[in-house]
């Protein structure tokens, strides 16, 4: 089987490469690029982990193959924030304890962007819908749900600032 | 987990992706991937070829032609989910679309992709039986037309004949309110039980998905409601309406339970369609 010449924009970044066609894009990014915050969790297409942002829209890389993300934009965990820079859903998480052991953190994380860019004042109980194809083992949730919302609550300030100083 | 090696072809446009079909009887189409991508990982399908037709416009858009909804192949569960037209055509759709798995699964998956799948524990089939749906269906000799009572053959099994693509889904538009009720796996989210019910000026229409080999009318529970929506004719055309015979029967739920769930479910749904 031949490999295939892709081009994906990896966080920003217009990344060239050769693929075989059945590497699934979290393998790519992970085995290939070395970027492991992405996680496997099931392989299964269910928990969540492998969470990622595709042209804008959350999808599980694990269910994709790299070479169908040839000329879209990935965003990986590595890409909302930076250590001196937290995305607001990071800060969130970190200030309302959204998570123990963290593995399933990125992919909550990469989940909860979709979530409030579908809706920036989601209810507590739509949060917990809309997580259902993110599974965290350590939390219990209630810590997640309330990073989700006290994020969506800074994101809406954010925004409404910006507005406020795009109109000044 | 790998899958097996293959080729893979991006379509370039509908005719491309029907003569790549043609010519490679071995290839399967590649859509959202929500159905494929883990079957091939389980390595219950190993396809030599995949011809992706994600990318495909002439597979995108919702369009309305006089009173029929009319969606694209490619329309993804989210698409479904979010779209002005759709609400207002045919909104028992979206009450659908909700249930789909999650939102990343709906980012992907697509409405063509369940028709072509046939899953007995998709959601849609049970709608588009009660809405009267019809699919276009394209071949490199042709295309035709299949209207929903005569598509849904069996478990994974459909009138789609090798060569051919789902290329559209019509919809004549809702006549009256319509409701969709599920009790789903709570690791996947299939329907364990799925109904759809639609109150039109026609009569009352119900269809169960999940429980069996395929989604099929209720016309037990249709007759026993004939237009009598009130409260106690709900509850007693529903109740023990549903026969365990030929169910489903596996480590999810056992063919009694699914019936029982039927009955439950669609007493749910009919509430909404009063
Ligand atoms: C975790 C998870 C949860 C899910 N939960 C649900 C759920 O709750 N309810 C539900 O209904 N579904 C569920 N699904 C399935 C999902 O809806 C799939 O998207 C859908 O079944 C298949 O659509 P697809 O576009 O992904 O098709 P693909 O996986 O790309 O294709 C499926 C099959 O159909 C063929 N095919 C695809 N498009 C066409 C076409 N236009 N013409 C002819 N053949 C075609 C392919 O060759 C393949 O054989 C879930 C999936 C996952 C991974
Ligand atoms: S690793 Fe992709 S959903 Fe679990
Ligand atoms: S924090 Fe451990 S799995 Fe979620």
């Amino acid at each position: 089987m031949s490999l295939v010449p892709v081009t994906i924009n990896i966080n920003g970044t217009p990344t060239p490469a050769q693929v075989e066609p059945r590497m699934l894009l979290v393998q790519f990014l992970r085995d290939e690029l070395e970027l492991t915050g992405t996680h496997v969790g099931c392989d299964t297409s269910q928990c969540g982990a492998c969470t990622v942002s595709l042209n804008g829209e959350a999808v599980k890389s694990c269910t994709l193959f790299a070479v169908q993300a040839d000329g879209m934009d990935v965003q990986t965990i590595e890409g909302i924030g930076s250590m001196d820079d937290l995305h607001p859903i990071q800060a969130a998480f970190w200030e309302q304890h959204g998570l123990q052991c963290g593995f399933c953190t990125p992919g909550m994380i990469m989940a909860s962007a979709e979530i409030i860019r579908r809706n920036p004042d989601p209810s507590e109980e739509e949060i917990r819908e809309q997580l259902g194809g993110n599974f965290c083992r350590c939390t219990g949730y209630h810590n997640i749900v309330k990073a989700i919302s006290s994020a969506a609550a800074v994101m809406r300030e954010k925004g409404a600032e910006a507005g406020q100083a795009a109109d000044d | 987990m790998y899958t097996t090696p293959f080729d893979y072809h991006r379509a370039v446009n509908l005719d491309d992706a029907l003569k790549m079909l043609a010519d490679n009887p071995d290839a399967k189409l590649l859509a959202g991937g929500h159905s494929l991508i883990p079957t091939m990982k389980l390595r219950l399908a190993s396809p030599s070829a995949l011809i992706d037709i994600s990318a495909l416009d002439e597979l995108r858009g919702i369009r309305t032609d006089g009173d029929m909804l009319i969606l694209g192949a490619g329309v993804t569960h989210a698409e479904l989910l979010y779209d002005k037209t759709v609400a207002e055509y045919a909104p028992l759709m979206p009450d659908m679309a909700r249930w789909v798995g999650d939102p990343m699964v709906r980012n992907r998956g697509t409405v063509g992709g369940v028709v072509a799948h046939a899953d007995p524990a998709a959601d849609y089939p049970a709608g588009l039986l009660t809405l009267g749906a019809s699919f276009k269906l394209k071949s490199a000799g042709g295309e035709r037309v299949v209207g929903v009572d005569d598509y849904f053959k069996g478990m994974f099994e459909t009138a789609l004949q090798e060569g051919e693509i789902v290329t559209e889904i019509h919809i004549p538009r809702q006549a009256g309110k319509g409701a969709y009720e599920k009790f789903r796996h709570p690791a996947s989210h299939y329907a364990i039980v799925g109904v759809a019910a639609l109150a039109s000026p026609e009569g009352v229409k119900v269809a169960m998905t999940g429980a069996g080999p395929k989604a099929v009318r209720l016309t037990q529970v249709e007759q026993a409601i004939g237009s009598d929506l009130s409260d106690e004719n709900i509850k007693s055309a529903t109740e023990n309406a549903v026969d365990a015979g030929s169910l489903l029967s596996d480590r999810f739920a056992s063919a009694e339970y699914r019936a029982h769930l039927a009955g439950v479910l669609a007493k749910r749904a009919l509430m909404r369609v009063k």
